[in-house]
């Protein structure tokens, strides 16, 4: 059976509610969901998320394809968000819905582990002091994609 | 070889342009070869392929290693590691 595949990048904030509710209807006993936010402190005022427009819907798409694989997955929801975001603001959305709990949670740390290091987003973060950075990968992301390779 | 170059993030910047079109001089074959051949145009490139290790490449919008051939490629994208999520 293959997974129902749900992918939005987008500037607009998503329902998270209505976008969960689409994966329960599709009649599997469990969804799980991760929310990622921007994270406030340190003075930062905001963050510019950048993307490559004609691959990232794609990048995600094999990302959303590569959990299917792995796990018996009825419903995977990917939606990412680019532009200006605030701090308290969401960024990502990953869910994902199957008959079993183990196979939902599960795929969704895949989700969002393998989206940090195989998607193109950039963010870059602006402070109340008025200066300005690009975030730098960090080690941690890639041994946490890492750490699905065995 | 005409191909279209595309800039993301501090390397973005760092050029000073999003993207460009650009005529590749035979004996350009890899991702590389593409990148020495920037870095001689000017300073502004030179800064932002200073550090390759800290760089990563899309041909034809499928990430890729410095290595690739070019041969038949019409977008080479350049960028930093990703720090989406």
């Amino acid at each position: 059976m293959s997974a129902s595949i749900l992918i939005k990048v987008e500037q607009a904030d998503f329902d998270v509610g209505a976008e969960l509710g689409h994966l329960e209807a599709l009649g599997g006993g469990a969804v799980a969901s991760f929310i990622g936010i921007v994270r406030g402190g340190d003075g930062l005022t905001a963050l510019e998320l950048e993307h490559h427009p004609g691959m990232t819907h794609g990048a995600l798409q094999r990302v959303a394809q590569e959990a299917a694989k792995r796990w018996p997955l009825i419903g995977i929801t990917l939606i990412h968000r680019y532009g200006r975001l605030e701090p308290g603001q969401r960024i990502v959305l990953a869910a994902a819905a199957a008959s079993h709990r183990a196979a939902a949670l599960e795929a969704t740390s895949f989700l969002i582990d393998w989206l940090k290091t195989h998607a193109p987003f950039w963010k870059k973060e602006y402070f109340a002091d008025g200066s300005a950075r690009w975030v730098d990968a960090r080690a941690a992301d890639d041994e946490a994609a890492s750490r699905w390779n065995a | 070889m005409a191909v279209e170059l595309l800039y993301f993030a501090r390397i973005r910047e760092a050029i000073g342009l999003g993207s460009e079109r650009v005529d590749l001089p035979s004996g350009v074959a890899t991702v590389s070869d593409v990148i020495d051949w920037l870095v001689s145009r000017g300073p502004a490139y030179a800064e932002a392929f200073a550090d390759r290790t800290r760089l990563r490449v899309a041909v034809d919008q499928q990430f890729a290693p410095l290595e690739t051939a070019i041969a038949g490629a019409g977008e080479i994208a350049l960028f930093p590691p990703v720090t989406g999520g």
